[in-house]
C-alpha cells in the first residue's frame, strides 16, 4: 500500500464514472432509439408542411413590408413586387406623428427590463425561499400560489383596474409594470430547481462561515441558480413585451402605450373611414416589433428547453 | 486495497450525513428567515392577484344606479348573468372554440414532438426551433397579419380568389370567424406545446428504449408504450394551459373586430362581454360578476383536466 497505490486507485475512480457518462452522453447524442436511426423522408414531408405553416405568415409579414401601399393592395402577397420599399417603410414608420413609434418601443424596452426583470428576480427570492426554509405559513404560502396558476389572469384584469384606478395608478407605467412582477410559474419553475440546484450542504458551510443569508444568496445561490433564471426570463420576457390586454386597459394616453397597443391603434386608425390609411406602418411596423423578440428568442431558446424539462421532472 | 479506494466517498456521506443533524432543531424552531425571501413575491402577489379578487368579490355584491346610488344586493348580479343569453352565448361560443381547437392544437403539437424526437427526422433541431418561433410572435402582430392575409380585398384570399376564378368563403365571415380564431390561436401555440412534450420525452432514460427493441417492439410500440404514459403530465400541463386559454380568448377576436365589425360582437367571448361592460357601458359591478363567474367555471374545468389526466395514469 504506497501512496502512489492510492493515488492510482483514486485517479481510476475518477475516470470510472467520468467514462460512463462519456458513454451515456454518446447514447443521448446518438439519440434515443441507438437502434433504427434511419431518416424517414415521409416524416420530414410532413414535418416540412408543418414548418411551412408555422413560416409562412412570417414570410408575408417580410414580404409585405418591403412594398409601398399601392403595391400592398396590389400584388400578389407572397411574393416581392415595386420597388424595395422596406428602407422607406421603416424610416416612415420611425418618423410618422413625431416618432411616436420611438416612444412606444422605448416604453415596452422600459415594460420589459423592468417588468421582467424584477419578476425574474421577486421568482428567484422567493422559489428560493420556499425551497431552502421552513417557516410558519409555507403551507398557506403554496396552497396561494398554486391556486393562482389557475386563475386566469385576463379575468382579473377588469378587477385589477378598477382597482388600480381607485388608487390613482392607471395610466402611469407602473399599471403595466406591477401586475406583471408576478409570475407564479416563475416561482414554481425557481423552487423545483433550487431543491437541487443549490445543495442544502453549501448553504451550511456558509453559515458555519458567518455568511449572512443574503450575501449567501447573492454570493453563491444565484450563480448556481443561473440556468433556472434564464428559463423564467424568458418566460417573462416573452410575456411583457406580448403584454397586450392589461396595458390596453390601463393606459388611455398614447404616450404610455407599449407597441403592442400602439400598433392595434394605427390598424385601428386605418380602417376608420377618413383615418390616414397606413397600412404599410401597421406591417412594417408589425416586423419591427419582432425582429427584437424574435432574435432573442433565437439566441436564448436552448436555455429555455433545458429549463422546461427540469420543471417536467418534478411534476 | 479495498478499504482505502472506498475511503473517499465514505468521508463524503459521512461529512453530509452530519450535517442534517445539527440542522433539525434549527428547523424545528420557528424561524422566520424564509419570509425575508418570500415577502417580496408575496406583498406584490397580495397587491396584483388577492386583492383584485377580493375587490371584485366586493363589486360583484353591489349595483350603481342612477336612483339609489351604490347599494348592496346580494346575489342579484349573479342571477342577472346566469340568466344572460349574452353571456351564455360567449360561453357556448368558448367551449365550442375549446372542444374542436384545444385538441387539434395539441394533437399536431404531439405529433411534432414525437417526431423531432425520433431521431428520424432529417434537421429535427431546425424543424423545433422554427415551429417554436410563432411562441415568440405577439398575439397582436399573428392577428394582424393572418387577419390580412384572411382579407379578401388584397388579402391572399383575395388573391386566390382571382387566380384560380373561384370564392372561398370570406374566413371573417359569420360562419368561418370562429374557424379563423382558432388558427390563429392554433399557430401561436404549437410550438409552444411541442417543446413542452419534448422537453418530457428527453428525460427517458435510453436504456428503457433498447430494452424495449430487445424485447422486439417497433417504434409504434415504444411509443405506446413508454413515450406516451411519460408525456401524460406534460400533456395535462399543456391541456390545462389550453383550458385557461380558450375561456379567456380576448386578443384575437378583439382585434380581429376592427377588421370584421359585423361578425365579431361585442360579447364574442365571455372576456370580450366583460371589457365592453366595463369599459364601453360602465357596469362596472356587472361586468366583475362575468369576470368571477368566467374564472370559477374555468378553474372548476382545469380541476376536472388535471383530476381525468391523473386518474388515467393509475
Amino acid at each position: 500500500m504506497s501512496t502512489t497505490d492510492q493515488t492510482q486507485t483514486t485517479a481510476e475512480k475518477a475516470k470510472a464514472p467520468r467514462m460512463s457518462r462519456y458513454t451515456s452522453e454518446k447514447k443521448a447524442g446518438k439519440s434515443n432509439q441507438g437502434l433504427h436511426t434511419k431518416k424517414s423522408i415521409i416524416l420530414t414531408i410532413v414535418m416540412g408542411a408543418l414548418l411551412i405553416y408555422s413560416l409562412l405568415p412570417l414570410f408575408w409579414l417580410f414580404v409585405n413590408s418591403t412594398k409601398t401601399q399601392a403595391e400592398l393592395l396590389n400584388s400578389f402577397g407572397l411574393w416581392f413586387s415595386g420597388d424595395f420599399a422596406l428602407w422607406d417603410n421603416i424610416v416612415a414608420t420611425l418618423t410618422y406623428n413625431d416618432g411616436v413609434f420611438v416612444r412606444w418601443f422605448g416604453n415596452t424596452v422600459l415594460y420589459v427590463v423592468v417588468g421582467a426583470g424584477g419578476a425574474t428576480f421577486l421568482a428567484a427570492l422567493g422559489g428560493y425561499g420556499l425551497a431552502k426554509f421552513n417557516f410558519p405559513g409555507k403551507k398557506a404560502v403554496f396552497a396561494v400560489v398554486l391556486g393562482a396558476v389557475a386563475i386566469p389572469g385576463t379575468a382579473l384584469a377588469v378587477p385589477t383596474f378598477l382597482m388600480f384606478s381607485q388608487m390613482g395608478l392607471t395610466n402611469t407605467p407602473w399599471a403595466v409594470i406591477l401586475p406583471s412582477l408576478i409570475s407564479p410559474f416563475g416561482l414554481y419553475l425557481i423552487w423545483t430547481y433550487a431543491m437541487d440546484a443549490v445543495p442544502t450542504e453549501v448553504l451550511e458551510a456558509a453559515r458555519m462561515d458567518g455568511s449572512g443569508e443574503f450575501r449567501t444568496f447573492f454570493t453563491i445561490s444565484l450563480k448556481l441558480l443561473a440556468p433556472g433564471l434564464v428559463t423564467v426570463l424568458l418566460f417573462t420576457l416573452v410575456a411583457t413585451w406580448n403584454n397586450y390586454f392589461l396595458p390596453l386597459i390601463m393606459l388611455s394616453e398614447p404616450t404610455w402605450y407599449p407597441l403592442t397597443v400602439g400598433l392595434k391603434q394605427w390598424n385601428m386608425q386605418a380602417q376608420t373611414v377618413g383615418g390616414d390609411v397606413i397600412y404599410n406602418l401597421v406591417i412594417t411596423g408589425s416586423l419591427l416589433t419582432i425582429v427584437p423578440i424574435v432574435v432573442a428568442f433565437l439566441f436564448l431558446q436552448r436555455y429555455w428547453q433545458s429549463g422546461l424539462a427540469a420543471g417536467s421532472v418534478k411534476a | 486495497m479495498t478499504t482505502l479506494s472506498t475511503l473517499p466517498p465514505s468521508g463524503q456521506t459521512r461529512s453530509s450525513q452530519a450535517q442534517p443533524r445539527p440542522r433539525k432543531p434549527h428547523v424545528q424552531k420557528r424561524d422566520w428567515t424564509g419570509w425575508k425571501f418570500v415577502g417580496p413575491f408575496m406583498i406584490v402577489f397580495a397587491l396584483v392577484l388577492i386583492a383584485p379578487v377580493l375587490y371584485s368579490i366586493y363589486l360583484s355584491f353591489f349595483k350603481d344606479q342612477l336612483v339609489g346610488g351604490n347599494s348592496f344586493v346580494g346575489f342579484e348580479n349573479y342571477g342577472q348573468a346566469l340568466t344572460d343569453p349574452k353571456f351564455w352565448e360567449s360561453m357556448g361560443r368558448v367551449t365550442l372554440f375549446f372542444v374542436v381547437q384545444v385538441p387539434i392544437m395539441l394533437g399536431i403539437a404531439l405529433f411534432a414532438a414525437l417526431a423531432i424526437d425520433s431521431a428520424r427526422l432529417h434537421l429535427s433541431s431546425f424543424f423545433r426551433i422554427a415551429i417554436f418561433l410563432p411562441y415568440a410572435v405577439p398575439a397582436v402582430v399573428a392577428t394582424l397579419m393572418w387577419g390580412f392575409m384572411y382579407g379578401t380585398k388584397f388579402g391572399l384570399v383575395g388573391n386566390l380568389n382571382e387566380f384560380f376564378s373561384i370564392a372561398i368563403p370570406n374566413p371573417l365571415g359569420n360562419t368561418w370567424v370562429l374557424a379563423a380564431i382558432g388558427n390563429i390561436v392554433t399557430w401561436e401555440f404549437i410550438g409552444y406545446n411541442m417543446i413542452l412534450f419534448y422537453a418530457a420525452l428527453r428525460v427517458i432514460p435510453t436504456d428503457l428504449y433498447e430494452a424495449a427493441s430487445l424485447d422486439g417492439a417497433g417504434a409504434f410500440r415504444i411509443i405506446r408504450s413508454i413515450k406516451m404514459p411519460a408525456l401524460r403530465p406534460a400533456i395535462v400541463i399543456g391541456g390545462i394551459f389550453s383550458v385557461i386559454g380558450s375561456f379567456q380568448l380576448f386578443n384575437e377576436p378583439s382585434i380581429l373586430q376592427s377588421l370584421a365589425p359585423n361578425t365579431i360582437s361585442t360579447y364574442f367571448s365571455p372576456n370580450m362581454y366583460a371589457y365592453n361592460l366595463s369599459f364601453s357601458g360602465q357596469q362596472y359591478n356587472y361586468s366583475a360578476t362575468i369576470a368571477i363567474i368566467v374564472g370559477l367555471i374555468t378553474a372548476v374545468i382545469a380541476y376536472i383536466v388535471q383530476n381525468s389526466g391523473s386518474r388515467k395514469e393509475a
